[in-house]
């Protein structure tokens, strides 16, 4: 029988396999942040170890990091000695750093693909959850916890339980207003938190082939809001001419002999997976959360669902729980739901597509009265292709705020955080409880969507733009 | 890590599906380097409500979580295993877990134990009735008892038996270095590498 693409990028990397124990698998790349790092650094140090692949690891500096002034000392004490910890334990065990200031530096899963580090074909693994997103590429990638993070640096390996596949074909082309970012929400919407659950999800199709690595990136970027193990899509000619030429991608006849067995990477026509889901692109539309998960969606031409209508009680009990925290109630219109903050970034929405795609809503319109937009690139090679292309002097013009890179607003961990009560449009991946900050609320939109409600003060997509009076002062 | 055989000790009930780990344990905690201290930071949003279930007197000194489906979900952290850990909790029974934050128990040995809805409803019902109510969960057997409950319950065999002896995965690992060592001698020369170009 033929295997799946997951199924032959975890063939291709197991070490050991014995009867009755997990595979053991190789890891190719391991990509590290400040965060999840300091406790396995201190696990190796205890136990005398080494890490075993310094030339397979790289750390970013991202969670923590300032947005502004970032050439003073970091303000709060703690976020700074986790840097600092960061740099200390990549001096000392060799580890190739770059920190905040550097070139390189950004959020660790757009720094990954835009060195050409991540390849198809590979396993990639960081302490973080959103790993996912390389497997755009046709990579393995999964999120893992500190533990793991300590076994990787020690053995560049992980005992992994097997998994079970899924496939979500997305047929026909994506209306012109949609994108990436409402096909994955749809997808959420439509499976649940928990449906990914024990599964590797590849995403094929016709929609998904004509997807850029950008867009395609933004849609296994929130597998895991789905609770997948990893997201993949086959690598295509599109992949190829992404990686051609990139600092860390091969050369010569590397470069063939990659290419010849990249092009191996697709699903057998006999293979068969554990579970179908099929989606039809041409039904989508533009698509918010209004609840506290990511499944908690719906077009924005909808309405807040009123909780009596879930047959599942504990579905009802969500539901119920969350339009009391987000202050919604049911029955009103998505698109009367007025914001006080436009927040354009993170891993799932911070490259110069996403940026190029906010910008061209912004041009020559203006950010409402009341309302603060924040634009934080993904890197600071985002950030300098923004400029080169003069984005920066749009999101300005318009009055959003023009930010360095790093993960910002999508977690706060930094001082970038919504207020109790105050309501976010977000890029981001999570509109958990206070993820963006105490009390705050978000709603998870595509960068389009953020633009177009960042101009009228409510969630609105571009179309809403031309019907409405042009903003004053324009 | 420290063995799980058995554990007996009363119960909290969590009537909430999809708690994630950022309620868990909230980002601000995540700066902290150790692997202690943050138990103040559990479920520190919701301890805020005095009617939160932590917060009710007789649920004090509580070691086994009952929790609703899909716990655990989103953000990889480590960190909420430590916070439920360095709460107190021994044990956590849902009919759901998030794929990440297993593996994440598992490791620390924080016991996560997957029961049917209709079972973990039945411990809910007994708990909120009677809060001294004990809860076993016996790894050796494989077994959930409370008062007019016993319920069987799964894990894979080489886990449990990590759990048991409380062994290191990483010595383990250790243990197959010429197999990791002839696995990278036939690596071919494309495959990325960190080194700067």
């Amino acid at each position: 029988m033929g295997r799946t693409l997951a199924e032959k990028v975890w063939d291709d990397h197991v070490v050991r396999r014995a009867e009755g124990e997990p595979d053991l698998l190789f890891i190719d790349l391991h990509l590290l942040h400040e965060v999840t790092s300091p406790q396995a650094f201190d696990g190796l140090r205890k136990a005398g170890r080494t890490v075993r692949r310094t030339d397979l690891t790289l750390a970013t500096e991202d969670h923590n990091t300032p947005t502004v002034d970032i050439d003073k000392p970091i303000a709060d004490p703690v976020s700074r000695a986790q840097l600092e910890t960061l740099r200390k334990n990549c001096a000392e065990f060799g580890v190739r750093l770059h920190p905040l200031g550097d070139v390189e530096q950004g959020v660790v899963h757009v720094v990954g693909p835009q060195l050409g580090l991540t390849q198809p074909g590979t396993t990639v693994v960081c302490g973080d959850s959103h790993t996912s997103t390389h497997g755009a590429f046709g990579a393995l990638a999964f999120g893992i916890g500190t533990s793991q993070v300590e076994h990787v640096l020690a053995t560049q390996t992980l005992p992994l339980a097997p998994f079970k596949t899924m496939a979500i074909t997305v047929e026909g082309e994506l209306p012109e207003e949609v994108t990436a970012k409402d096909l994955i929400l749809a997808i959420i919407a439509r499976i649940g938190t928990g449906g990914g659950q024990g599964y590797v999800i590849e995403y094929r199709g016709p929609a998904i082939e004509k997807l850029s690595m950008e867009a395609r990136m933004t849609v296994c970027n929130m597998s895991i809001e789905a609770g997948a193990r990893a997201g993949m899509i086959a690598p295509d000619e599109t992949t190829f001419a992404y990686l051609e030429g990139r600092p860390h991608a091969p050369r010569g006849a590397d470069w063939d002999a990659a290419l010849e067995y990249w092009r191996t990477l697709r699903t057998d026509e006999d293979a068969v997976f554990d579970r179908e889901v099929v989606v039809d692109a041409a039904e989508l539309a533009p698509f918010v959360t209004w609840g506290t998960n990511p499944g908690q969606g719906a077009p924005l031409s909808a309405r807040v669902p009123d909780p009596a209508s879930y047959t599942d009680p504990s579905e009802r009990l969500a539901a119920e729980k969350a339009l009391e925290y987000m202050g919604l109630t049911a029955g009103q219109k998505l698109r009367d739901i007025a914001v006080d903050t436009v927040f354009v970034g993170s891993c799932t929405n911070g490259r110069i597509e996403d940026l190029r795609a906010a910008a061209a809503v912004l041009a020559g319109r203006s950010v409402a009265d009341g309302v603060r937009m924040l634009v934080v690139p993904g890197s600071v090679r985002v950030a300098l292709q923004a400029v080169e292309e003069g984005l920066d002097k749009v999101f300005t013009a318009a009055g959003a705020e023009w930010r360095h890179a790093g993960c910002s607003m999508c977690l706060g961990m930094n001082p970038d955080q919504l207020a109790p009560g105050e309501r976010s449009a977000s890029t981001s991946n999570r509109n958990f409880e206070g993820r963006q900050g105490k009390g705050g609320r978000t709603h998870l939109v595509s960068p389009q969507v953020a633009a177009a409600t960042a101009v009228l003060g409510r969630l609105a997509s571009p179309a809403d733009l031309s019907a409405a009076p042009t903003p004053a002062g324009v | 890590m420290e063995a799980f055989t058995t554990h007996t000790g009363r119960a909290v009930p969590l009537r909430r599906g999809n708690v994630d780990t950022d309620q868990i344990i909230p980002a601000h905690w995540l700066k902290k380097v150790t692997r202690d201290g943050f138990e103040d930071g559990l479920f520190e949003a919701w301890r805020k409500d005095p009617g939160f279930v932590l917060n009710q007197s007789a649920h004090q000194g509580a070691t086994v979580l009952v929790a609703g489906p899909d716990f655990g979900t989103g953000s990889s952290r480590e960190h909420a295993v430590w916070a439920l850990q360095n709460y107190g909790f021994k044990a956590v029974v849902s009919s759901r877990f998030a794929d990440i934050f297993r593996g994440n128990s598992l490791k620390n040995g924080l016991l996560t134990v997957v029961l049917p809805q209709e079972t973990v409803d039945r411990l809910w019902e007994l708990i909120e009735a009677d809060p001294a109510a004990e809860v076993t969960v016996d790894l050796v057997e494989r077994q959930v008892r409370a008062e007019g409950i016993t319920a069987e319950f799964s894990l894979d065999e080489n886990a449990r038996w990590r759990l048991l002896e409380g062994l290191d995965d990483i010595s383990l690992t250790l243990r197959e270095e010429s197999e990791i060592a002839a696995f990278e001698a036939r690596r071919p020369s494309f495959k990325p590498s960190t080194v700067e170009v």
